[in-house]
């Protein structure tokens, strides 16, 4: 294993020089057409996917570079969504620092989750995370301040930073795509920091990293509570874009729909799950207005990817003969 | 009127004698769940599915050819283990030199699959299956009144799991079993056809969800969502036992069952979350599970 890495090293730095001058090329293209998206599409649709795409992408931090595979991440966006809502509407919070709380609330939700799911490995942790997530749909069901069945309805957008009126769509969306763009950094940072090598590391081979002196089970829980905060960051923005939070975004079928959209644009690549959030969402606008259900087909996609598509879209051009040339490797 | 704890005796009764029904089907699900996993390294997340569909096999059978509970209660769990052989054959067992997740994933595509199928031809809300008409009535025993139905699931299921137990603990065909748990590479060096059963075993824990689903018909009205509402409870149960005990999934199972019945009496509100919050509790201080061997 360890010769193996070792003779890849050499050709891996020549050829990734190649790869970040394409990758520039790419994230400019890519933000350009971000910038002017608003021209050619509805700007809903839009911050929906942009809020689902951070979303995707906090989750990946987990599974993609930590080898965790969590169940419940609906608690930290929803619970987020719940939070922003909350303060916003009822306390008059201005939507800079709603999201704020939302990213905090999120982020101790995965400090407590994080430190029962952490005691358990692999489909364990899965499991855990799941069971803990449907304890805390419970209790939004039940708790006074999520209102129950009808969620909390028409939060209002306010003004950012006291003059930029969020309730013109325009601004709303420059507004959403900024913070998505802060929320990419921050993983991008994150991901090619120290910290995240050591969760590499973790991710291909445990016991190793534990005999270098690594104290695991702490590297494990920072890196669920920073995910978890991201994906708070987009639950709290999603309840801005919509103006609501209901029982939908803490429900599991949430955490299932952002493994899916993981799963679909590539585990472990940065901007996969970009991809894989704007399929499923386009899917999901589709089908929304014909009765066919969404969930077969979410489902039959599952089993599709997880049979013969394990390396998703991104991860499957990047090792095709294409992404060879341009010098990007399978990442994974 | 006699109290116990201060709440009336029936009350009380009433309440242990559901969360003795619910603990019976976490019991045989979980029992399910672990001989999978046991086996396969899989963890079956479309068990509450095949649970699901146990359930509307008696229904189906009964709407469109009359055929009634008893027959129904053999004839389901087999048409729903053929099935779930033909998945494992077919598909599941594509991944089994991968990281266990992807079984997880893959099972669980599987179980929105079916459910989001059963949803839209049947409708999210539930339909009753009404108890057959021997089973039908209830019994006064002196302190409670015991409606015969539920009695007889207690009773089956516990025969059912011992049933399982037995099967894996003392025939051979267990025995070959539990060795291909251990190491499946020897097994088939000692001339046993080890995918055949992989296959076999992924059957009958799918067969085994649709016995409970069968039985949970008169009881629970049969719904789309019947299974995933329990699945995720069933997997905390497994959490708490831990999978390495056939035996340990099954005590762990109904004592669950037992202590949401009783949150129900003491603390209703409670009663949703309770069994997360002893796996919690079962996480902190013995983080392997109650009978589990595995860290």
């Amino acid at each position: 294993m360890s010769e193996m890495t070792q003779t890849a090293a050499k050709p891996h730095i020549e050829r990734s020089a190649t790869a970040s001058r394409t990758y520039t090329i790419f994230v400019i293209i890519g933000l350009a057409a971000l910038i002017l998206a608003p021209m050619f599409f509805y700007p809903i649709f839009l911050m929906k996917l942009l809020c689902f795409a951070l979303f995707a992408c906090a989750f990946n931090l987990l599974l993609g570079y930590t080898g965790l595979l969590s169940f419940g991440h609906a608690t930290f966006f929803g619970g987020a969504a719940y939070f922003t809502a909350h303060v916003v509407k009822e306390w008059g919070f201005p939507p800079e620092l709603g999201i704020l709380t939302g990213v905090v609330g999120a982020a101790l939700l995965g400090l407590v989750m994080g430190f029962f799911a952490i005691r358990r490995q692999g489909i364990y942790f899965a499991m855990i995370t799941l069971a803990l997530s449907q304890m805390f749909f419970f209790f939004c069901l039940q708790a006074k301040f999520t209102q129950g069945e009808d969620g909390i309805q028409s939060v209002p957008r306010g003004h950012l930073f006291g003059f930029i009126d969020l309730n013109s769509s325009t601004n709303m969306y420059y507004f959403v795509l900024g913070v998505f763009l802060i929320g990419m950094v921050i993983i991008w940072r994150f991901i090619n920091s120290p910290f995240g090598m050591i969760l590499r590391s973790i991710r291909e081979n445990e016991p190793r990293a534990i005999s270098l002196g690594y104290s695991v089970a702490r590297y494990k829980l920072g890196a669920f509570v920073m995910s978890a905060a991201l994906a708070g960051l987009a639950g709290g923005l999603k309840s801005l874009v919509f103006q609501f939070a209901t029982l939908t975004d803490v429900a599991w079928q949430m955490s299932g729909e952002v493994i899916l959209m993981t799963l679909l644009g590539g585990i472990g690549t940065l901007i996969g799950p970009i991809f894989g959030a704007g399929l499923v969402v386009t899917l999901q606008n589709y089908l929304a207005t014909s009765q066919f259900p969404v969930t077969i087909v979410t489902g039959v996609i599952f089993m599709i990817c997880v049979l013969v598509f394990r390396r998703g879209i991104i991860g499957e051009f990047y090792a095709s003969r294409l992404g060879r040339k341009l010098g990007f490797e399978h990442r994974r | 009127m006699t109290m116990i704890f201060g709440i009336p005796l029936q009350a009380f009764l009433g309440q242990l004698l559901i969360g003795l029904i619910n603990g019976s089907f976490y019991a045989l699900l979980s029992l399910g769940l672990a001989v999978i996993f046991g086996l396969l390294r899989v963890i079956n997340f479309a068990h509450g599915a095949q649970y699901m569909l146990g359930a509307f096999a008696a229904m189906l059978m009964l709407e469109y050819f009359g055929i009634n509970y008893w027959v129904a209660l053999i004839l389901g769990p087999i048409v729903v283990g053929l099935f779930g052989a033909i998945i494992e054959r077919t598909m599941l067992s594509r991944l089994y030199d991968l990281d266990p997740l992807y079984g997880l994933l893959f099972t669980f595509g599987l179980a929105l699959t079916i459910e989001g199928t059963f949803r839209y031809l049947y409708g999210a809300a539930g339909q009753p299956y009404s108890v057959p008409t021997q089973l039908a009535g209830g019994t006064n025993l002196g302190f409670m009144f015991l409606p015969i139905y539920r009695g007889w699931v207690v009773v089956v299921s516990l025969v059912a799991c011992i049933g399982t137990w037995l099967l894996i603990e003392k025939t051979k065909l267990g025995a070959y079993l539990r060795a291909a748990t251990e190491n499946p590479v020897l097994v088939q060096a000692f001339g046993v056809n080890v995918p055949v059963l992989l296959t076999l075993t992924y059957g009958l824990g799918a067969a085994l969800a649709a016995f409970a689903g069968v039985l949970a018909a008169p009881i629970y009205q049969v719904s789309p969502l019947m299974g995933s509402n329990i699945i995720i409870v069933v997997f905390a149960v497994v959490v708490v036992g831990g999978m390495g005990s056939i035996m340990g999934a099954i005590i762990t199972g109904y004592m669950l069952g037992i202590a949401e019945g009783l949150t129900k009496v003491f603390y209703p509100e409670a009663s949703n979350i309770v069994i997360f919050v002893i796996m919690a509790i079962v996480l902190l201080l013995r983080p392997a599970g109650l009978f589990g061997r595995d860290a």
